[in-house]
């Protein structure tokens, strides 16, 4: 039983290795963005537009204003990078109805490297938002004494976020493969329901969580003021 | 299970790349896309705005004319009420006062048909009454009434006032044509020589008379001198006694007409 995908490796040399996780990570890619430009090659702004325009602009203002509930008052600063978390993972785990699929997500690499893009975006839009000296001071609040467990906190938060997306859908894919090899049938069905609606709550989490750390640095910084 | 660090440096290289390329091909056109037509829905909107604010600023006005339309017209419509009745009440005064003077008029026309008739009967009964007199006293001439006539006659001449003997005598006098007589009943000798004297008496002179028959005196005597006439006979009495009559029937209507105010 293959509990990741990227034990099924396409081409290696060296330490380069194209396998299951990169060809999906790359199809899902190509996906959003051949389907992005499909549908805004033709953008109309008046008020009749066509249904996928439709769907990509509810999406889109659906983002954004999740963004500012959260606490980010110019969300379009941060829809790029937070939008495109949710769309990747939401992506790439719905789309486990396909058969001969495997998502890139159940690789703990991949949600390593999305967990890693997240420690490095919170610091970025922190000192971008505020200054690299503002930033800093909030390691230092309410004293020094909590530098350390503000580090400790940093780094665990990323290890959780990495390994909650990783266990989620490993685990779902798990409980199909193991279900399909006792009752290969109905149950199995149900159980990739299920793993949709997991995968998708995963999806929403990861990016909202994403969203409340870089948000917590930039209002932090900004209470500092 | 494991971490491969290849992997995740390409997962990350991956990963960013993919937010440019959604950044452009999707976000931004996106965003762009709902922010211009937001830009036309409050373009629209101010425009809905100013075009109600317009139909509003229109309507009141319409409103206010409306208004003042109606009190135009509610001002209007009691100004013609008041006139017309005004000038139904003028109308109707007209009427009343021309009903009244067609009333006089019809009362006027009526009482003066009513007098023309019962004057028309009491003339003609006046007529005949003196007529048959008349023809009575023609009837009953004799040779005794004459003599009687012309004694009445004589009398008058000399019981003539002094004022009316000098104009008498002053016309004579001016043109001295005969004097004519004339009478009912043909004068013999004595009758005629008793009027001469008679008129001699009075001018001093002894006249030439000329006698003449007039059937229509009533057993009567004219004397006719340089257009002063004196006579006498029945019918002057007839006359008089008729004028008298008649001054009595136009008395009596007015009298009636005072009794009745």
């Amino acid at each position: 039983m293959k509990l990741s995908p990227d034990e099924t490796v396409f081409w290696e040399h060296g330490f380069i290795t194209i396998n299951m996780t990169l060809v999906m990570t790359w199809a899902i890619m190509l996906t959003l963005v051949l389907a992005s430009w499909l549908v805004t090659r033709n953008l109309k702004t008046d008020i009749h537009i066509s249904r996928w325009q439709c769907i990509l602009e509810t999406l889109v203002t659906t983002i954004n204003n999740q963004i500012r509930d959260i606490g980010l008052p110019c969300p379009e600063k941060y829809i790029g990078y937070i939008g495109t978390l949710f769309l990747f993972i939401a992506t790439s785990n719905s789309c486990i109805i396909f058969p001969f699929y495997e998502p890139p997500t159940g690789s703990l690499s991949t949600t390593t490297a999305l967990a890693l893009s997240v420690f490095l975006a919170v610091p970025i839009f922190g000192i971008s938002e505020n200054g690299i000296r503002n930033y800093l001071k909030s390691y230092l609040k309410p004293s020094v004494i909590m530098m350390p467990f503000h580090l400790i906190s940093e780094f665990t938060r990323t290890l959780a976020l990495a390994v909650r997306l990783f266990g989620n859908i490993m685990s779902g894919e798990m409980i199909v493969g193991i279900l399909l090899s006792i009752t290969p049938l109905i149950f199995p069905i149900v159980m990739k329901a299920l793993g949709l609606l997991v995968g998708m709550v995963q999806a929403y989490i990861f990016s909202v969580l994403a969203t409340v750390y870089i948000t917590a640095a930039v209002q932090e910084a900004k209470h500092e003021e | 299970m494991e971490i491969n660090g290849f992997i995740v440096a390409a997962q990350i290289i991956n990963f960013l790349i993919l937010v440019w390329l959604l950044k452009k091909f999707l976000y931004k056109p996106i965003l762009k896309a709902v922010e211009e037509r937001e830009k036309k829905i409050v373009a629209r909107l101010k425009e809905a705005e100013a075009i109600k604010a317009e139909a509003e600023k229109e309507q009141a006005e319409f409103i206010q004319k409306n208004e003042a339309f109606e009190q135009e017209k509610q001002a209007l419509m009691s100004a013609f009420t008041t006139e017309t009745n005004e000038k139904r009440q003028q109308l109707l005064e007209e009427a009343r006062h021309d009903a009244e003077v067609l009333r006089d008029n019809l009362k006027a026309v009526l009482a003066e048909a009513q007098e023309s008739l019962s004057r028309e009967i009491r003339q003609k009964a006046q007529e005949e009454i003196f007529a048959i007199a008349r023809k009575v006293f023609t009837e009953l001439a004799s040779t005794e009434l004459e003599e009687q006539a012309v004694a009445a006659f004589i009398r008058k001449i000399n019981s003539l006032s002094g004022e009316e003997k000098e104009q008498f005598n002053a016309l004579f006098k001016e043109n001295c044509q005969p004097v004519k007589v004339h009478s009912a009943f043909l004068l013999n000798e004595k009758q005629q020589t008793e009027i001469v004297n008679a008129v001699s008496q009075i001018t001093g002179i002894r006249p030439q008379c000329h006698f003449e028959t007039s059937p229509h005196l009533v057993s009567g005597i004219e004397l006719i001198a340089n257009g002063h006439k004196i006579d006498w006979s029945i019918d002057e009495y007839l006359h008089s006694l008729q004028s008298a009559i008649t001054e009595t029937i136009k008395a009596k209507p007015e009298a009636d007409k005072d009794a009745e105010e």
